[in-house]
């Protein structure tokens, strides 16, 4: 097992103008889950493609624990691909069908046979080892392809966009599954995603790329609570927060009828106006505050989301709440919303950077 | 809220044959009525074979992403001229009875006369098949390389084999985890030869263990085979090669080396060095295809490669025979057309037809005739040739124009919950 270190990585494309991945400095933990996402083109892929030795590094180096692998072929960095198709040959054992690439690698016959029964264990094949894949149900077929990477005890694992074929319902348990899996067997694994709920659910930390660079990279908890710029704000969380452009006054921020006070050196950062950032769970209804037309109400039982317009010097901005389903506010009604004290995130417009309040 | 969802049929040539297909069932449900063949081994997606206007298409139930994707790489690897299977189009919006969604269908065309590589094991045994396969399938990764094109899952399984003249030609069937780019990188070659590796030598186990596999060969060592025959071949195809300039004869040898493989030189980079001493060439555009793009201008006859080098063999043998090297080369591929090509064709009864493709059926026809001549000491003609190789050699063939089945016993690779 192993730390992963990307050292000011750069992939430039033949003929790009700007880098793929710019720089890339992210170090993973010995036995950590990190996971890439970003919206499609960010990097996160050909970063992973650079792990593995698929893509070259035009800057920079990668090293896997002490060892520089920059300019290694993939064979030799002692990384699994994991989630890539695997076959299950019907003439083989289940024991064969696991252990069988050990032995075109060359290990000897009698170290095949103890990694198989280890992974057999951690997987609940033991029993089935002598068996025909034939025998074993479609979920036990699927832990025998598993098994032929775990036998492999690679320092890594890297998986890119491994529930992508699957339906809604079965993504959703098999990634909890993907991840207890990886915490028992303790291996550094690399994930890629452009899901940020995948990514929040799954990942020890999580690093957002976007335009091939790393925005922020923390645990979920840390991006959720304190992103560091206006798009990670944005793109972390479900439903995305708030990103409202608003005036700055003397006081404060401008916040429909009241006013937001703001300390003084935070204000002096901002310019005439700032991106103020507040989720749906951290408004709500009352007297005063952001005057915002009801568009929309999606009752989900407790709650509800209530979808609005606030009309802000001549432009609507989209504003989304949640609200108590029981007795959510109705279509066409105007209603005030307030944020929660201490619940609100300030950004710069104009670079969209984290202003500490 | 119930959303009404419509059946959409996108295709280049859509066929209305296809709106008559049960889009509302599961392709695992289909009756066995509606199929060409019975479904066998358990495939990575739900496959399916269907009678269609008197073409038999392979049906593949896959997600919209993954369906659009693969159609338009299919496309595009046919478009650069690349062995592929044809992609017919994708069915989207299906539902079933009640109004459930159903994934949607990626449609290819069955490619005719091909083979998946265990039937080829199943049919003859002996080491040679094999290291004809894996050569097969060497040529076919080098063009896809030099194309940009990443398999990601390379494998027998994912290949079809047509006869060649004594060989097979190789074509992909699977391009789901492919990509392609405008060049490959080293690692990306590497990775895909490891896949290749491992593949490879984990479907000869498994023929191994299912009693299937000669004696003489060894899994393993037969997949390096496969890595030592791409690597050559790769070499002969990309290589620089420095001489002096006295040796300039090399730059023709170089070509023709490259012609004796199947490949066309589309741009070969020649530099000298500042002193004018030496020369250093590198081919910078190869095309495969070399002897059929011939036979296509000269015939109008597509066909694999070495057959075209079997047929244009006899062509040329047919013009030096006839005496009359004045004449146009177009007006006697014509005339061999009509007198050696067409009637070996034409004389293979109704019901053989299915058996081979009439190229490999010519191709094996001429090998017949040696042996005819060679075992009674005279020159057995074309026609003798025919008859006794139908009587004798077509007759005991099977079938090959539709060999069908799902043989890839790939598995999805998702977590199941853990115990």
């Amino acid at each position: 097992m192993a730390t992963v270190t990307f050292d000011q990585a750069t992939r430039v494309y033949p003929g790009a103008t700007k880098p793929s991945v710019d720089k890339l400095n992210l170090h993973i933990e010995d036995g950590e889950f990190l996971v890439l996402v970003g919206p499609s083109g960010c990097g996160k892929s050909t970063s992973l493609r650079m792990l593995a030795g698929l893509e070259d590094v035009n800057e920079g180096r990668i090293l896997i624990g002490d060892r520089d692998v920059t300019q290694m072929p993939p064979k030799d960095r002692d990384i699994a691909m994991v989630f890539q198709s695997y076959a299950l040959y019907p003439h083989m054992t289940v024991g064969e069908n696991m252990g069988f690439a050990l032995k075109i690698a060359g290990v000897s016959k009698s170290e095949i046979q103890q990694r198989v029964a280890e992974a057999a264990k951690i997987l609940d094949l033991t029993e089935y080892l002598d068996r025909k894949p034939k025998a074993l149900s479609g979920g036990q077929r699927q832990r025998v392809a598993m098994g032929r990477a775990i036998v492999r005890q690679p320092q890594v694992f890297l998986m890119d966009e491994p529930l992508s074929n699957l339906d809604a319902k079965l993504r959703v348990q098999t990634r909890t599954q993907i991840a207890s899996l990886q915490r028992r067997l303790g291996v550094t694994t690399v994930y890629v995603t452009h899901d940020q709920t995948e990514a929040m659910t799954m990942g020890d930390r999580v690093a957002v790329l976007k335009d091939g660079l790393l925005q922020q990279v923390g645990s979920p908890r840390e991006l959720y609570d304190h992103p560091n710029n206006a798009f990670v704000a944005g793109f972390i969380g479900s439903p995305a927060m708030n990103l409202l452009n608003l005036p700055v006054s003397e006081g404060g921020v401008v916040f429909g009828d009241t006013t937001y006070p703001i300390s003084r050196e935070a204000l002096s950062t901002g310019g005439k106006q700032v991106t103020l950032g507040v989720r749906p769970e951290d408004l709500s209804l009352a007297e005063h505050g952001l005057p915002v037309q009801v568009e929309l109400v999606e009752v989900l039982g407790a709650d509800a989301y209530l979808h609005g317009t606030l009309k802000s010097e001549g432009t609507d901005l989209p504003v989304i709440a949640r609200v108590d389903g029981r007795r959510p506010p109705e279509k066409g009604q105007t209603v005030h919303l307030k944020a929660k004290e201490g619940h609100t995130h300030l950004f710069n417009t104009e670079s969209g950077e984290r202003i500490e309040a | 809220m119930t959303v009404t969802r419509t059946l959409q049929i996108t295709s280049a040539a859509p066929d209305p044959a296809l709106l008559d297909l049960p889009w509302d069932v599961p392709l695992e449900d289909w009756p066995a009525n509606r199929l060409a063949t019975l479904p066998r081994g358990i495939s990575r997606h739900v496959v399916r074979f269907v009678q269609l206007s008197g073409n038999v298409i392979a049906a593949k139930e896959i997600t919209e992403e993954f369906a659009r994707r693969e159609y338009g790489l299919l496309r595009l690897l046919r478009r650069l001229g690349l062995p592929a299977v044809e992609p017919l189009g994708i069915i989207t919006g299906r539902t079933d009875a009640d109004g459930q969604d159903l994934d949607p269908v990626l449609l290819t065309r069955h490619l005719q006369f091909s083979l998946p590589y265990r039937a080829v094991f199943s049919q003859t045994m002996g080491p040679e098949p094999a290291m004809r396969l894996i050569d097969a399938l060497a040529v076919l990764m080098v063009r896809l390389h030099l194309s940009g094109f990443y398999w990601g899952d390379v494998s027998l399984s994912n290949t079809l084999f047509r006869r060649d003249a004594g060989a097979f030609a190789a074509y992909l069937v699977d391009a789901e985890t492919g990509d392609l780019y405008d060049t490959l990188s080293r690692g990306q070659r590497e990775h895909d030869l490891d896949l290749a590796r491992t593949n490879i030598a984990g479907e000869l186990m498994d023929l191994e263990a299912g009693g299937l596999l000669d004696e003489s060969l060894d899994p393993v060592r037969t997949s390096d085979a496969f890595i030592e025959r791409y690597r050559t071949l790769w070499a002969e195809l990309t290589a620089k090669e420095a001489f002096g300039t006295g040796d300039r004869w090399r730059v023709d040898a170089r070509i023709r080396r490259l012609n004796d493989l199947g490949f066309d030189v589309g741009e070969l980079n020649i530099n000298t060095d500042v002193t004018g001493t030496s020369l250093e060439i590198q081919p910078k555009v190869v095309d495969a295809g070399h002897h059929r793009r011939r036979l296509l201008r000269l015939t109008g006859l597509d066909v694999e490669e070495n057959q075209a080098r079997r047929l244009l063999n006899d062509l040329d043998t047919y013009r030096a025979a006839t005496d009359r090297q004045g004449v146009d080369e177009d007006v006697i591929s014509h005339e061999w057309l009509a007198r050696r090509f067409e009637p070996v064709v034409r004389a293979v009864p109704l019901e053989m037809r299915g058996k081979l493709a009439p190229a490999e059926i010519f191709h094996e026809v001429l090998e017949h005739g040696w042996y005819l001549s060679e075992n009674s000491g005279r020159d057995a003609g074309l026609d003798e040739a025919v008859a006794s190789y139908i009587r004798n050699v077509l007759v005991h063939r099977p079938d090959e124009q539709a060999v069908l089945g799902v043989d890839t016993q790939e598995m999805p690779v998702v977590v199941d919950p853990l115990p």
